[in-house]
């Protein structure tokens, strides 16, 4: 069984790298999200949010649901380690 | 037990330290829409100077300022207010967490309600985070008892 899963590993790890020669280069500006996404953010986030600071105008406004979650996450793994270890009483 | 060290040096250096860490975790919070900074980071400040507050005072006296339950309420309000913030949006008639629609019950316009929400959820992260991570401190370093430390 171990050794299915280590192939199944193994040839997931082959096609990623294989599908890896696809992307885009590191910080090129003809790649999608450089031609659509950034200059958008860059551009409009000022006068649509009056945010000063463009990454928080991402995290908190643009992208709000994530961060939402985000926050939810942090929240579950400190409810599951209180359920875990916590002891009240001996 | 964590036990408030002998030492009379760290407790003197934390009782100066710990408003100075709090104020600058607030400043980050608060104006982390205008500098690098936020809720998360914010709230591992605040954290911080508990934790600092724990290692010098023991655990007694930090538990006798910021109980258990009390903990376990902030690190469950600061989602709420994330979320009430959200439900907020949805119910005055726009998207669900789109601040423009604050507008109607906050003193600005619509561009300037997403400003003041963001700040508002910035608010709620950081009180989850505070909170989860002295609750993480505690229970890992006492293996759960909240007695001897370490």
């Amino acid at each position: 069984m171990k050794f299915i899963a280590l192939i199944a590993t193994l040839m997931t790890g082959a096609l990623l790298m294989y599908a890896e020669a696809d992307f885009p280069v590191w910080g090129d500006p003809d790649s999608p999200a450089s031609l659509h996404l950034s200059p958008r953010y860059i551009e409009k986030a000022m006068e649509e949010t009056s945010v000063p600071n463009m990454v928080t105008a991402v995290l908190a406004d643009y992208r709000g649901y994530d961060t939402m979650f985000e926050t939810a996450v942090i929240f579950s793994a400190g409810i599951a380690v209180v359920m875990l270890i916590r002891r009240p009483r001996q | 037990m964590i036990q408030r060290t002998a030492n009379i040096i760290p407790r003197t250096i934390a009782r100066i330290l710990i408003p100075a860490i709090q104020v600058f975790g607030l400043y980050v919070i608060a104006h982390g829409h205008g500098s690098p900074g936020g809720g998360f980071q914010g709230g591992c400040i605040l954290a911080a100077s508990f934790i600092l507050m724990t290692i010098a005072y023991g655990l007694e006296d930090t538990k006798r300022r910021f109980t258990e339950n009390m903990n376990n309420i902030l690190s469950s309000l600061g989602v709420f207010i994330y979320a009430l913030t959200g439900w907020m949006c949805l119910l005055l008639g726009a998207n669900f967490l789109d601040y423009s629609a604050l507008s109607a019950i906050l003193p600005a316009d619509p561009v300037k309600a997403r400003y003041l929400g963001m700040f508002i959820i910035e608010v709620g992260v950081g009180i989850t985070v505070m909170a989860v991570m002295v609750s993480l401190f505690i229970d890992l370093v006492t293996g759960g008892k909240h007695g001897e430390g370490l």
